[in-house]
């Protein structure tokens, strides 16, 4: 098996609340997974679990040969191979773009200034920015925030990449760019674990499909199973969404 | 090191103390409730649209804030001597005290006042209500909820300005413990003991301003939630 | 005994009083500032222990008043056999009462960075110090700023309590003179023009630099 993520019976609660009620999924090498389904269905949690965001109850994760489940994991060795992308950007605002993708190659990777340089215009270049690279956060859309944040974590180059529904606080019209980039690199040979709603890019993206219903993995599949749903629950889901 | 702590020493002067303790407290009571009524009418007088009520309320609130309590003090008190006005020490300390923190509350409250939202205003406009029943009713009393915390901060910090009047010699707790240290030569045990009994003073009133904010402000005690 | 004249002497041993209260007042924010920078570390540790035993100290300085924490160094020192001069002792009580409450300002300052913010930096593999110091600190030092200067103005009216242990500061010269003079109104009137003159900038920068903050926010 070369799954690079691997969760095995994953349970967790926030307090009374059990939000994942045994979740398995394995990723393997290159592989883009959209993960579906309506919100509170866990789906976000999922993620945040698989970068120690949030520690589970039971259950195992193995993420690029971390084992996130152990209490006694080197949370930055795993956050290494683990890039993440949120809704909400987080930007540093004090920082310029390039200042922003440098800080942690420079402060954790140790690299130089010049090299580190090189590595921000590289990865701003792959996002379609590299003439932004002096532009403070603000200054810049929704959209291009975004396509930043994604450039930050590629400079880190990690093994795999998170997006936590990356597009959901952008307006309609900027989410393409956003998606685009994504595109590219899941054609790269990324591998990504996507948190999203568009199902258009779930369909036409993904490897395999995960659709996530109250804390469990309800359906999996390839694109085609948005228009063919074995359950119920996927087939009320893709009726509302649409 | 030599020296050995005896704080039996002071046992026997636990009625001055207690004394002292009360006496602050009266004082502090005493310039709360003065100064929240004079703070307000400042903070009213402050946004009046007569410019000169105005900016007669701005200077003596800029002038308190930015010169120290003791200055303020000793101006009164040996100022209104000096004119041939012997105030009792008690009575020029409360005076010099109501002085001092209604400036601050006069700041407080204004701040509360000016986050009404404009809509509100012109909805008790629309409605008929008279200026001083918009003041009361839709401005006042919800400015005072808001602003509650920073408002009882300023009087606990008033209470402990309260020391300050003991170098006009009033015989509030520090006074006091002026008076016992000479005494006994007890002098660091008996600020330590002093401090401990503020630390006191200031967790009751803590406790106080939080069951009075919970009596007065049933909406909040409800919803929880601030306005 | 005769009542002196009030004359400009009078008004130049003021101005050495000044001084005096622009130094203590330096003194006591300079190392209150570092005292008060280490106590707001305390206060956001990630232990809990640390977190409440920091807290429970601040509050404790905070629940005293300052005139007693002076007196209560003076006399403290004194017992431990150190020849205390008045600026040593009103310096540490100074820097004591400082370090409080720009711990607790400071503090504020940093938990209103947003969380997620960290949650950011440590997801880039920094460690909670390195994204303490190149991603919170330099956000919450821009939200720090106003308040601090604020602050300063308090050090400085407080400095004025130095005089009950015989620094001759501001205050002191003016009740020395007022000892002498009887024009309490005269005397006390320009001690306070004085602090004022000190203050009420530093009052109007704060206020200028809270406006500024918001702009730049909105």
């Amino acid at each position: 098996m070369s799954a690079v993520i691997e969760l095995k019976d994953v349970h967790k609660s926030f307090g009374q609340v059990e939000v994942l009620k045994g979740v398995s999924l394995a990723v393997e090498r290159g592989e883009a997974i959209a993960v579906i389904g309506r919100s509170g269905s866990g789906k976000s949690t999922a993620l945040r679990c698989v970068n120690r965001l949030e520690t589970i109850q039971s259950g195992e994760i193995n993420v690029c040969g971390h084992p996130v489940h152990d209490p006694k994991l080197d949370v930055r060795k795993l956050r290494l191979d683990v890039g993440i992308v949120f809704q909400s950007y987080n930007l540093f605002p004090h920082l310029t773009v390039e200042e922003n993708i440098m800080l942690a190659p420079v402060t954790v990777k140790k690299l130089r200034k010049a090299e580190a340089r090189a590595l921000a215009a590289q990865a701003l270049a792959r996002v379609g920015l590299a003439e932004k690279a002096q532009s403070y956060p603000e200054q810049l859309s929704g959209g291009q925030q975004q396509r930043v944040a994604i450039a930050r974590s590629l400079a880190m180059q990690p093994q795999v990449m998170l997006f936590d529904e990356v597009t959901s606080a952008l307006d309609p019209e900027l989410t393409g760019e956003v998606l685009r980039v994504m595109e590219d690199l899941a054609k790269g040979g990324m591998t990504m674990l996507v948190v999203t709603h568009e199902m258009g890019f779930a369909r036409k993206v993904a490897d395999r499909i995960v659709y996530m219903h109250q804390g469990r993995v309800w359906e999996v599949g390839d694109g085609s199973m948005l228009a063919n749903p074995q359950t119920p629950e996927l087939r009320a889901f893709m009726a509302h969404d649409l | 090191m030599k020296y050995k702590f005896d704080f039996g020493a002071l046992a026997e002067y636990w009625p001055q103390f207690v004394d002292g303790a009360l006496l602050t407290l009266e004082m502090t009571v005493l310039s709360t409730v003065s100064g929240l009524v004079v703070g307000t009418l400042v903070a009213i007088g402050r946004r009046s649209e007569n410019k000169l009520l105005s900016r007669l309320c701005g200077a003596y609130v800029e002038t308190v804030r930015n010169t120290p309590f003791l200055i303020q003090l000793f101006f009164i008190y040996f100022g209104l001597a000096s004119a041939g006005l012997r105030l009792p020490v008690v009575v020029a300390s409360v005076i010099a005290m109501v002085f001092n923190v209604a400036a601050y509350t006069a700041e407080i409250v204004r701040a509360g006042m000016d986050a009404t939202p404009r809509g509100q205003l012109e909805a008790a406009d629309s409605l008929g209500m008279s200026l001083p029943q918009i003041y009361w009713h839709i401005i006042l009393r919800p400015a005072l909820e808001r602003v509650y915390p920073a408002l009882t901060g300023q009087y606990i910090l008033m209470m402990l300005s309260t020391s300050v009047t003991s170098q006009i010699s009033a015989e509030e707790l520090t006074g006091i413990a002026n008076n016992i240290q000479s005494n006994t030569f007890r002098s660091f045990e008996t600020f330590i003991v002093v401090a401990g009994i503020y630390l006191l003073l200031t967790l009751i009133l803590k406790a106080g301003f939080w069951g009075l904010g919970l009596a007065l402000f049933t909406r909040r005690r409800r919803l929880g939630t601030s306005l | 005994m005769l009542a002196q004249p009030f004359t400009l002497a009078h008004v130049g041993y003021m101005l050495n009083g000044v001084l005096w209260t622009l130094a203590l007042s330096a003194l006591a924010f300079v190392f209150g500032g570092i005292a008060g920078f280490g106590v707001m570390l305390l206060r956001i540790s990630r232990f809990r222990a640390v977190r409440i035993a920091s807290l429970v100290v601040v509050q404790i300085v905070q629940g005293i008043p300052l005139l007693v924490i002076l007196f209560a160094v003076y006399f403290g020192l004194g017992i431990f056999g150190f020849q205390v001069a008045p600026i040593i002792a009103a310096g540490v009580a100074m820097m004591i009462y400082s370090a409080a409450f720009l711990a607790e300002i400071w503090r504020g300052c940093v938990e209103a960075v947003p969380r997620t913010q960290f949650e950011a930096a440590e997801c880039l593999a920094l460690t909670r110090w390195e994204a303490l110091r190149k991603v919170i600190l330099p956000q919450a030092f821009r939200l720090a700023i106003p308040p601090t200067v604020g602050f300063m103005v308090q050090v400085v009216k407080s400095t004025s309590l130095a005089s009950v242990v015989g620094f001759v500061e501001l205050t002191r010269a003016a009740q020395i003179i007022n000892n002498s003079t009887f024009q309490s109104f005269l005397v006390f009137g320009i001690a306070g023009a004085f602090y004022f003159a000190i203050c009420w900038p530093l009052s109007a920068w704060s206020r200028t630099l809270e406006r500024k903050l918001h702009v730049g926010r909105h």
